[in-house]
């Protein structure tokens, strides 16, 4: 045997084609609503989401019930390449998929909401963190659940200007994510009269020594070195800095981006003090508590974070919409679906009750968090401590600064 | 304070030493990589897997068996490096007469396996391991603050890199591996069990990337992508230096180090890519790399 360029071309596409999801019948197809689930299951971001959101999404159709038509979960590994991406959500919608969710990478989520918007199928993003999902880049199909960049910039961010960081350098993932993470937290800190000393952009994903960026950050002298990144980079980032002696020189880390499993893998050893915003803490309250025990038999000894009970929140909202509407219309299109998810009020045991903004935007408070001490931990993933909480309709970028070329002035 | 081309002196000097200790690990790798292709002639996909594993196993040592730092840079090597052994016998003993295109696909998928079956255990995000205590803290050197264990990692690299090309190229037992490379009939006929040789050395081989890994497991959270990471560049030091040559590819590391480090101060959005410009550069200039023999 011997190896051809075509024989190659053939085997690397095949990798990246879907296997085709399974056909049904005309009838069975009219009346079955199908929801895929893109994520990171193989990369740097599948422990925030990944496995536990694809349970997390079965787990809302499972609460859900069955109120006349029959609901399928597919899923699929993007990679976190934004033409993998694309590609699998075009054939997707093509082969009947309604609704896509997660899509975490913000390369990745943007790419998918072009793709969305050509086809006018439902998109609801809870994975990625860019807010042009609702601002420049908004569309009617889109709905941006959780947590975006700008949220987070006015939380941590906020936070730690007001305690006296008042002087900034980024360390920044080089992609669409990193960018607008950046530029957020750069407008908070400027308005409460901050000022950034610069900021370096590393290579993503490709990057994992941060030694050299953390000492030009320590090298300006900033009071806090904001992390604009996320996931394994993160947990790299902060594990260096403690090596490098950063925080021993008084100089404040910023996680802007971090997740209960990025805690957990860094351990609180490491993560103790850090403060960070998440809209969702599994021992926040009852209701938390309720629907973590629930999830229990899928995630086993592994709690669910902001990123992965999204994908039962939205996924739950979506069904109830169906249900309102009919299953002929909610798969006719994508706008009148996301416009009757915009109508109804969201309500559920992970983000309490809440409602869906004209561009898009999901509101849902914010809070902040200090991670706890050792001493003070009782229990496996026992971290957080609440500090602060931004009630829903403050935590967003007002509707009218987004840039949403269809919300009316 | 001076400045050299805009930076002031000690960021610099700061930089050129994180770069070298980059270098280290970049040298380790590809001196095992360079050990195996020389003498096996096997381009080894899954030595990043096998870096990796090196980390998971110190993990595990600590984890489960309460087995600490100093133990595990010795066991987890002489563990990771008995699986090796097993998948010469398996596999890869079965390819030696084909082209290298074989080695290279069978290696390559061993480790998308060894990655796939470690991530759907342990996750993406990774394991704690902590600096053993003899070896935290860190020196204030005026210019930067060293720590340690970079130090230590710098150190070791040296030793081990050295000790490797002593062997191989110094000693009874260096002179047969070479000698069965060139011709392994006549090495045979000679009363060497060849096969057997061959399958230790790509053991050993392997057990060099696990000491790797070992040492990278406390800078590093210890996770399946850690390899993979590494492993591309490594090749393409491995590529620069010369496929095969041991002394190359371990200059070459130390070197691509520090080329990278002095990039991510200049021109940080292109740290990634530097190194695989120098290598289109050099397959153009010495298609045999800097130091292999055409």
């Amino acid at each position: 045997m011997s190896l051809t360029r075509r024989g190659l071309i053939a085997a690397s596409v095949g990798t990246t084609l879907m296997p085709a999801l399974p056909r049904l019948s005309r009838a069975q197809a009219a009346n079955t609503i199908r929801v895929g689930v893109l994520n990171d299951q193989s990369g740097t971001y599948r422990d925030i989401s990944g496995p536990y959101g694809i349970q997390c999404t079965h787990q809302a159709v499972q609460e859900f019930g069955n109120k006349g038509f029959n609901v399928e979960v597919v899923t699929a590994d993007h990679q976190n390449k934004p033409d993998v991406g694309a590609n699998i959500a075009r054939q997707w919608y093509d082969q009947g998929v309604d609704l896509i969710i997660d899509v975490p990478t913000s390369s990745v989520g943007l790419a998918v909401n072009n793709v969305a918007k050509e086809k006018n199928k439902a998109y609801i993003n809870t994975g990625s963190a860019t807010s042009d999902l609702t601002g420049a880049q908004c569309t009617p199909v889109t709905i941006h659940w959780m947590y975006d960049t700008y949220m987070l910039a006015k939380s941590t961010g906020g936070a730690m200007v007001k305690a006296g960081g008042d002087s900034w350098f980024f360390i920044t993932a080089d992609y669409a994510f990193g960018h607008a993470l950046e530029r957020d937290t750069t407008n908070f800190v400027k308005a409460a009269g901050g000022k950034v000393l610069g900021s370096v952009k590393y290579p993503f994903p490709a990057t994992t020594d941060f030694s050299s960026f953390l000492l030009q950050a320590r090298s300006s002298r900033p009071k806090v070195i904001g992390l604009a990144n996320a996931g394994a980079d993160t947990i790299n980032s902060i594990k260096q800095a403690a090596e490098f002696g950063i925080m021993k020189g008084g100089t404040k880390l910023a996680a802007l981006l971090m997740f209960l499993p990025d805690v957990h893998a860094l351990g609180l050893e490491t993560a103790q003090g850090l403060v960070l915003t998440e809209s969702f803490y599994w021992d926040l309250n009852d209701r938390t508590r309720a629907v973590t025990e629930r999830l229990k038999p899928r995630l086993k000894d592994v709690k669910p974070n902001m990123a992965s009970i999204a994908n039962y929140s939205c996924t739950l909202h979506y069904l109830k919409a169906v249900a309102d509407m009919g299953v002929a219309a909610a798969k006719a299109s994508g706008v009148d679906a996301v416009n009757r998810m915009k109508a109804m009020p969201t309500d559920d045991d992970a983000f309490g009750p809440g409602r869906i903004r004209e561009d898009g935007r999901k509101l849902c408070p914010s809070y902040l968090f200090e991670v706890k001490k050792p001493s003070e931990s009782k229990a496996p993933w026992d971290y957080y401590k609440l500090l602060q909480t931004t009630p829903a309709e403050e935590a967003f970028r007002p509707l009218g600064e987004g840039g949403c070329s269809f919300v009316k002035a | 304070m001076d400045d050299i081309f805009g930076i002031p002196a000690p960021l610099l000097f700061g930089q050129l030493l994180l770069g070298l200790i980059n270098g280290a690990f970049y040298a380790m790798l590809s001196l095992g990589l360079a050990v195996i292709f020389g003498l096996l002639n096997i381009v080894n996909m899954a030595h990043g897997a096998q870096f990796m594993m090196g980390a998971f196993a110190a993990w595990m040592l600590l984890a489960w068996g309460g087995i600490g730092y100093w133990w595990a840079l010795i066991l987890a090597p002489i563990i990771v490096g008995i699986t090796g052994v097993i998948m010469e016998k398996l596999f890869i003993s079965k390819l030696y007469k084909l082209d290298h295109l074989y080695g290279l696909l069978l290696t390559f998928g061993l480790a998308l396996i060894i990655e796939g079956v470690f991530r759907n255990e342990f996750g993406s995000s990774g394991l704690p391991y902590r600096i053993p205590p003899e070896l935290s803290g860190a020196w204030d050197l005026g210019f930067m603050f060293m720590p340690v264990y970079r130090g230590w990692v710098v150190i070791a690299a040296l030793i081990l890199c050295l000790a490797t090309w002593l062997m191989i190229e110094k000693t009874r037992l260096g002179a047969y591996l070479r000698a069965a490379t060139e011709n392994a009939a006549l090495v045979q006929a000679f009363g060497v069990n060849v096969p057997r040789m061959i399958t230790l050395t790509y053991g050993f081989g392997v057990a060099l990337a696990a000491v790797g890994g070992v040492l990278a497991a406390p800078i590093y959270s210890v996770n399946p992508q850690m390899g993979s990471n590494l492993i591309i560049v490594v090749f393409a030091v491995v590529v620069i230096g010369g496929m095969g040559s041991i002394l190359g590819s371990v200059l070459t590391g130390f070197a691509l180090g520090i080329v990278e480090g002095l990039t991510k101060v200049f021109w940080p959005e292109a740290s990634a890519t530097v190194i695989f410009v120098i290598m289109a550069i050099v397959l153009l200039a010495r298609p045999a790399g800097l130091f292999g023999r055409a």
